[in-house]
Order: structure tokens, then sequence, then C-alpha cells
């Protein structure tokens, strides 16, 4: 049985401009202990996607549609403190800038304890402390003892990033949202990160999902991988499918865009044009104007079919 | 630390000795005090005299000269009107003013950060948006008006309240006694209301900014309860602007009793300074002036301090 099963989610945004159908009827599932990589352009809805799961979408932004069933429940039907409960402990989060994501003029230790004490109010204070101490060490700082001390400023990026996957494994969390985790990061530090995360899942036997644009990143760590496109998964499947046999033309040219690591030279092809906006998407498939394969038929939305053993939305196929 | 006082206390002394000079100079220009002090008849005999008693038959340089001697020795000058030390004067009457100040701040802080938190919450809403009008109102109304609707309503109309005066007082302070409070509640929601509305819009618009930052949004995905997210960490980081603004606000409620105390015929400074300006009592001016210019000078030097404690990323310097 799936950990979690997210069906035909539409999360909408309901802007001056009108309404920006920022995820539009997406689904898919992820069982414990796998890695889903959610890739995408700025703006195709990975992260919204990940908000909703956690509850956390803004106003003007709302879940219109479908369903996110974990663990038996569906989240979209919970209370908000029910909601609460859920989050940092059994669905916890990694942002996208470490220097962002830690409360600046409270230190690390505090916030460390805050975030445990919340969902374990029976564990005393000095426990808590322990338990923190436990997992800075676990996520590799060095003299975590004493880090707990220190302020956010007195850290460095890669540093805050451990601790801030520290902090979303405090809990135990079943499942572990990563959205961009290692964008803000230099490239040593990213692939420390990405290892160390990767490590961690398969340690505490949690399920996570990789929100990221690069694919390069996403096909290093993830056994599975949804392809996002102006709010909806155009292709969907395992990694090896996906990465050696691309079907949909958005995820082939998304490959083409990666240079090769066999040191072969073969000239980078960058996908022509941009996004549609969400607030004017096209009749029918929203790749077209993009598209190498495009005709008449693609003025209708291609329905989704297995192909290949993953799904895809796309007439060419 | 020490160096960053000491060289605090040279500034002070500078401003000091500028304001000195610049109130002296003013008051010189202004006029003479001899004629107003002497009947209109008296005699040259008896005008040159005076002069020389009080000290005005030198040059500008010379008085301000001797000024700075006494001045060294700790002695203010002798009030021109009052035929007492000067400072004894401004002394007097300083509690009175300062109660009224600090009863003011306190009460503006204590009503305006909260109504701004719940106004920066409830943004957009009726409840929001019903305190920023209300706000408004507060910074448009002139601080007179205000003072003298109240007597209208509360003193003349339904004679709930003095119009004027401190009451019965103890131990400096009318805030000890009964009939004190009765005399006080008038001028200091008189002086408060102005300074209430600045703090409820600096609270609003900072809360505002601080609760789009990623570490309130993680401090929501730790699974945070709401009012620790927007107590415990919004407030906190919005506190660090508004301490300054609050700190520099202080001095210019001082300054604005002279205005109420005007109003409620309260025997405070703000009512001395005008009568001694009218009255070309200099040593009274300059030593008034002093003596605020003093209390700014230890506010700021309280909000700095307040500041370290506050914000962490302060503490390096």
């Amino acid at each position: 049985m799936a950990l979690l099963e997210v069906e035909g989610l539409r999360t909408h945004f309901f802007t001056r401009e009108g309404e920006v159908k920022a995820v539009d009827g997406i689904d898919f599932a992820l069982k414990q202990g796998e890695i889903l990589g959610i890739v995408g352009e700025s703006g195709a809805g990975k992260s919204v996607t990940g908000f909703s799961i956690l509850g956390l979408i803004d106003t003007p932004g709302r879940i219109v549609g479908g369903r996110i069933h974990f663990e038996g429940k569906d989240l979209t039907q919970l209370s908000p403190s029910e909601y609460q409960q859920i989050r940092g402990s059994k669905i916890a989060t990694v942002f996208q800038d470490p220097q962002t994501s830690l409360d600046p003029v409270i230190t690390i230790g505090r916030q460390l304890v805050e975030t445990l004490l919340t969902h374990r109010p029976e564990m005393a204070g000095r426990q808590a402390e322990e338990h923190a101490i436990g997992m800075l060490k676990r996520v590799g700082l060095p003299s975590a003892a004493e880090r707990m001390h220190n302020y956010p400023y007195q850290l460095s990026g890669g540093m805050k990033q451990r601790v801030v996957i520290a902090m979303a494994l405090l809990n135990d969390p079943h499942l572990l949202i990563a959205d961009e985790p290692t964008t803000a990061l230099d490239a040593t530090i990213q692939a420390q990160i990405l290892y160390l995360m990767q490590q961690l899942v398969k340690d505490f036997n949690s399920s996570l999902i990789f929100i990221s644009h690069d694919l390069a990143v996403v096909s290093q760590i993830c056994d599975t991988i949804a392809v996002m496109y102006a709010g909806r998964i155009v292709e969907y499947g395992s990694r090896e499918e996906i990465l050696s046999d691309p079907k949909h033309p958005y995820t082939q040219g998304l490959i083409a865009c990666l240079p090769a690591l066999d040191g072969s030279k073969k000239r980078l092809k960058p996908i022509p044009g941009t996004m549609p906006s969400l607030l004017d998407l096209p009749q029918g498939c929203y790749f077209k104007d993009r598209c190498p394969l495009a005709d008449a038929q693609c003025d209708l939305y291609p329905p989704e079919r297995i192909v290949a053993g993953r799904r895809v939305s796309c007439h060419k196929v | 630390m020490l160096r960053f006082i000491l060289d605090r206390l040279f500034h002070t002394f500078l401003v000091l000795l500028a304001i000195s000079f610049i109130t002296f100079f003013i008051m010189y220009k202004a006029g003479d005090p001899v004629q107003l002090l002497l009947p209109p008849d008296a005699t040259q005999a008896q005008v040159v005299q005076m002069r020389h008693t009080l000290g005005l038959d030198g040059s500008f340089l010379t008085q301000y000269r001797s000024f700075l001697v006494q001045l060294s020795h700790g002695n203010l000058g002798t009030s021109f009107v009052y035929g007492e030390p000067a400072l004894k004067v401004v002394m007097e009457r300083l509690p009175a003013t300062l109660e009224l100040a600090v009863l003011a701040m306190l009460l503006s802080i204590l009503i305006g950060i909260p109504l701004g938190v719940i106004a920066a919450v409830n943004a957009g809403k009726w409840k929001g948006k019903a305190i920023m009008l209300f706000s408004l109102a507060g910074i448009s109304i002139p601080v007179f008006w205000i003072g003298m609707v109240l007597v209208l309503i509360f003193s003349v109309l339904f004679d709930l309240l003095p119009s004027s005066g401190r009451g019965e007082v103890y131990l400096f302070t009318s805030a000890l006694t009964w009939d004190g409070i009765r005399h006080l509640i008038m001028p200091v929601v008189t002086l408060a209301l102005f300074q209430l509305a600045r703090i409820i819009r600096l609270t609003q618009s900072g809360m505002r900014e601080v609760l789009t930052q990623d570490y309130i949004k993680f401090a929501r995905a730790r699974g945070l309860p709401e009012h620790k997210v927007v107590y415990g960490h919004g407030l906190r980081n919005a506190l660090i602007p508004l301490v300054t603004v609050i700190g520099l606000q202080f001095g210019q409620l001082i300054a604005f009793t002279i205005v109420t105390e005007t109003i409620f015929a309260w025997p405070g400074t703000g009512k001395l300074i005008i009568d001694s300006i009218q009255n070309l009592d200099r040593p009274v001016v300059v030593a008034y002036l002093l003596v605020i210019a003093l209390i700014f000078v230890v506010i700021n030097l309280i909000v700095d301090l307040l500041y370290t404690l506050i914000d962490p990323r302060m503490r390096l310097v």
C-alpha cells in the first residue's frame, strides 16, 4: 500500500489578474522508502505541489480539487490543528534556501528543541537537547553540542542546510519533502548534502519527494521521476526508463539540455521558447508551441497513456 | 563595549555643548528680560543695577564664558523669574512630565503592539482594516483637539474626570493616589493616542514584512502552533526596528507634553518651558534643553544596548 497517494490534485491561485492554475490535476503515488523526483522549470507547479501536501498554501491560493491520501487519511479534509500535528512530525520539509529558513535571532538549539517539544510535549527539556545534539551529529555537523548555542548567522550555508535537515528529521518523518534543497549551495557542498539526504532517507526508511529544476541532480538520487509542465505531469515513471528512453518531447528536450558525462562533445540543445503563462494557457497541449512534433492533433489536450511502463501524455508517442 | 560607551559620552558632551551655545545665543537675541522683569516706570539706574545682578551687562561671549565657568562647577545659573537655581526649577517639574510620558509610552506599547500584530495577521479582513482605520485617525487628529474634546465630554458634560492639575501627589507621582489617577487619565490618553497610532502602523507594516519570510513558513512547516509562529518568531523579528523607533518616540513624547500640559494645566516642564520662553528666562530654558537632551542621549544608549539583546547579529560589534 502506498504511503502517499495524490489524486487529481488541483491548486489554484485567485489573483487580481485571474485564476492561476498552478497545479491542475496531478496524480502520483509514493511507497515507503521511495524517492520521487519532481522536475520542471520554474512556475511548473513543483513547489506548489509540495506546499499543497504540507497544507501550507497561502491566500489567495487554495486546493480546489483532488485528494491527498497519507497513511489512510485524506489530508485535504484535516482540521488546521490536525494538520499542524502532522507537519514537522510525520511530514517534514527542507526548503531551498538555508540562509532564510532559520529564524535569525534565535539559537539553532532552541529552534531544534522547540520543534521537538511541539510534537513530543512529554519529553524533558534536557532529553530534547540530547536528542537534538544527536541529530546534529547524524547530519554531520562538527562539534554539534557547541553549535547548539550558535545563531544561524554564525554557520555557513552548507552547515545551515544540515541543521535544517536535522530539524526535519527530528521527529522521524515518514515523508520528507525537499524543495530544491541543494540549489542555493556551492557545487561541492551540493554533492555532500545530496549524498547525506539519500543516506538519511534510507536509514530512517522514510520516503522523499525531491523537487528540483535540475534533472541531473534528480537523476542522481531518485527512484521515480515526475516531469511537470505548466501545472501538469507530462511524464511519470521509473528513473531508468525515463532517463534512458524519454518519451515525451519535453522530457527529451530536458535531457538534451544536459551535458554528457562520458566526455563526448555533443552540442547542447536548448528547448526553444518559454513555458506559457498559467493565466493564458493555449488550447490543447500546453507544450505544442515549443514542440518539434506538434501538429493539428495537438490542439486537443493529450490524455495520459501508459507507454513502455510509464505514464505519458502526448499524442505523438 | 567600554569603548563604545566612552565614545558615546564624549559625543554627548559635544552635543550638550552645542545645544547650550545655540540656546544661549537664541535667547540672547530674543530680547531683554530686564524690560519684562522691571515695571515700566523703572529708572535707568535700576535697569543698570538689575542687568548687573543678572550678569547681563557683558558682551555675548563674556556672558557665555561665565556660563561655561559656572557650568564647570555644576551650576546652570539662577532663574531670572523664580530667583532659584535653574536646574532645581526644572528638576522639580520633571517628575510630573516624566510621569505623563512614561505612562503614555507604556499605554501605547501595551496596546499598540498587540493591535499591530492583529492588524498584520488579519490584513485585508475587516478586523485588520478597522484597526488601521483607527490608527489613521489617531495619527491625523491633532493632540490639542483630542484633549479639548475629552475635557468637553468627561469634565464638562458628564463631570466624571477633573480637567486640570495633578491632583494628590505621593512620592513624586500622582499614579499612587486615587485622586491622582483620576487626574492622570485624560492627559495620558491624549498624549498616548498619537504614539499608539504610530506604533500600530509600525508594528503592522513590520509584521507584514516578517510574516512573508521563509523562516515563518518554515516554522509553520515544522508544525509550530500559530501563536508561536506569530509571536515567538514573527514579532521577535519585527521588534528589532521597532525598538529604535519607540526609543526615539519617547523623546518626542517628552516634547509633545508641552501641548498636553498646556491643555490640562499640568505643572510639568512643558508648561514651564513655555512660560520661561515668554519671560525670556534664559537659565531655565538652557537648563531645560540640556536636561531633555541628556534624556534623549540616555534613551538612545538604552536602545543600542537593547538592540544587542534582541538581535544577536549586533553583538559582534
